[in-house]
């Protein structure tokens, strides 16, 4: 068997469970894959060979025990920004380059209860602040369906690893769009939950408000394995809802009949590619053919001061939280004087990037004396009023579809020096993160060869209604099955 | 909104961010531009409206006050720029 690592999660927990595989062959497959490809893509920025094959004889020893769970023994790779206990974790950024942690992050533990394989950690756009992973303090990550192109951010390399199956399946974080503008850039199942849905709990903070962890998967059908096993509440975080987490699984019904979807015409932004436009269009189309009821004339009028809000409150949160790295308790420091605040200030000066100290100026002006009121107050403000039309929206609509992106995957480069040509191309997902809504960007064509992603929002705590959309939709599609040329 | 290099100059502190004087070029010009685009929170009218900091509901977050082992001491150092026996060793704040 040549092509292990081509496998979904149910097709390995399939073969794994009737011991035709064994986690170890799975692991060396995968690894085998990720090592040939990595040269041309670069998703990864550490591959733990050594405690990746541990752990896939440790699953063996499980499965034969027969106590094998849906992600036991399967490989996966984690974006480089969540913690794991004794693997660097660097966010890829120069101060934390050689960060140790001393404690996994609440996933982390999660999967390894259930015997996951960790391969290594992704790359990503610095502290998960860009939409290209050009950021990345090592080196931009690659689109596979055009090296020339970007896979998108920030989760950039764990949409990569699971798109070219050097992984079975990823974790991202998603604050403004991070997991599901790089899935719909690179055609692959990318989930952010309801805020709250997942635990936090040693996520590097970027904005504490806004950032989620999700599943980055192949299929609809993984997505919902792998949110089953990463879901719930967590004491260690205190904004993780105390809400029960339904089986996933049972959502994953073909036909979508009496489901009213609204299509919310402010997301067909002025400058949308034609090509988008017309396979979103497209696509709602299939969704009405399975059953679904469309109101092409649903509204949002707040969108348009989303992008605003959302560039006041993320970068005040950053530069709020990024003010912990100060060169004293771990990470890049600047030895070079004496003096206290000298070295603070050239700790930040030479460990932060490009990006990260444009945030971290932004959110400190955005917070300072006699600016609050008018900025960070005032989108605060403005938030309840989006998070109010959305639940409107919501009494009408069981769900609301939108393109993941206005664009097609851009080239590397093209807008690195033009902040908000960058920040623009996140201007259909991250009025979801200012809600705290779940939503999901899956397969939904291509241009000229490049991938297209269709968004499907849903109400708070309802993924439920998002995966069977999904999942019928993907049932009566063929995009996820294309792969790329490499 | 035109920032001054002043104004940048000023932020960089608040910020303890050092920066070099092409990135306060750089910055203040850049800056400038996104904040002009914020400017269209200014149509909305926001009166009476309350804030929202974060999108769930979760109002005094408790938990029991009791007392669990922490992390081993040299785990928690094992990353320090700079240590001195079980100390972070840090540079004199007052001189």
């Amino acid at each position: 068997m040549n092509d292990l690592h081509q496998l979904t999660i149910s097709q390995a927990h399939q073969l794994l469970k009737e011991k035709k595989v064994s986690s170890v062959e799975l692991t060396k497959a995968t690894l085998a894959r990720l090592i040939k490809v990595e040269d041309k893509v670069h998703a990864c920025v550490t591959i733990s060979e050594d405690a990746a094959l541990e752990q896939a004889k440790e699953a063996d020893k499980v499965i034969s025990s027969g106590k094998i769970k849906p992600l036991t023994g399967i490989p996966t790779l984690i974006k480089d920004n969540m913690c794991t206990k004794g693997i660097k974790t660097t966010c890829s950024s120069k101060i934390l380059e050689n960060f140790i942690p001393p404690y996994d992050a609440t996933v982390i533990e999660k999967l390894k209860a259930d015997n996951a394989v960790i391969l290594g950690k992704t790359n990503m756009d610095e502290f998960a602040m860009g939409s290209s992973t050009e950021n990345s303090a090592f080196f931009p990550t690659r689109n596979p369906w055009d090296l020339d192109r970007v896979p998108g951010g920030s989760s950039g390399g764990s949409v990569v690893a699971v798109a070219t199956d050097e992984a079975i399946y990823a974790l991202g974080s998603d604050t403004g769009g991070s997991i599901r503008q790089p899935a719909g850039f690179c055609s692959v199942v990318g989930f952010k939950p309801t805020y709250g849905r997942v635990s936090r709990f040693g996520l590097v903070a970027f904005a504490s408000s806004l950032d989620q962890i999700g599943p980055i998967t192949k299929t609809v059908a993984d997505c919902a394995l792998v949110l089953n096993a990463i879901a719930g509440h967590d004491p260690r975080d205190s904004t993780s809802a105390p809400h029960p987490v339904p089986d996933y699984n049972k959502a994953l019904i073909p036909e979508l009949k009496n489901l009213r979807l609204g299509i919310p015409k402010e997301y067909f932004v002025e400058g949308m590619q034609n090509e988008v436009r017309a396979s979103t269009e497209a696509a709602i189309n299939k969704l009405k053919e399975l059953g679904a009821k469309v109101d092409w004339d649903a509204s949002l009028p707040r969108t348009k001061h989303a992008l605003a809000v959302y560039y006041i409150l993320a970068p005040s949160e950053a530069s709020a939280n990024l003010a912990r790295y100060d060169g004293v308790k771990y990470g890049f420091s600047y030895q070079d004087t004496n003096n206290m605040w000298e070295a603070m200030e050239k700790t930040k000066q030479f460990g932060f990037g490009a990006e990260v100290k444009r945030r971290i100026m932004l959110g400190t002006y955005a917070l300072s004396a006699g600016y609050y009121d008018a900025y960070y107050l005032k989108a605060q403000k403005v938030r309840t009023l989006i998070r109010r039309e959305f639940d409107q929206a919501f009494e009408k609509y069981d769900a609301l579809i939108t393109p993941t992106s206005p664009t097609v995957p851009f080239k590397i480069g093209e807008k690195v020096d033009d902040p908000m040509q960058m920040y623009l191309s996140d201007v259909c997902t991250l009025p979801i993160n200012i809600a705290g809504l779940p939503a999901i960007s899956i397969p939904a064509g291509f241009a000229d060869g490049l991938p297209m992603g269709m968004q499907i929002i849903g109400k708070p705590f309802d993924e439920e209604t998002i995966l069977r959309i999904a999942f019928a939709y993907e049932q009566a599609t063929d995009w996820h099955k294309r792969k790329p040329p490499i | 909104m035109k920032l001054s290099s002043e104004e940048v100059k000023h932020i960089a502190l608040l910020a303890r961010l050092g920066l070099s004087e092409a990135e306060i070029e750089k910055f203040r010009v850049q800056l400038s531009n996104i904040l002009e685009n914020f400017e269209i929170l200014k149509q909305v009218d926001t009166t009476d409206l309350p804030p929202t900091a974060q999108s769930i509901a979760l109002q005094n977050v408790l938990r029991p006050d009791e007392t669990k082992p922490s992390y081993p001491v040299e785990d928690i150092l094992a990353n320090a720029p700079q240590r001195d026996s079980n100390c972070f060793k840090t540079r004199a704040v007052l001189e």
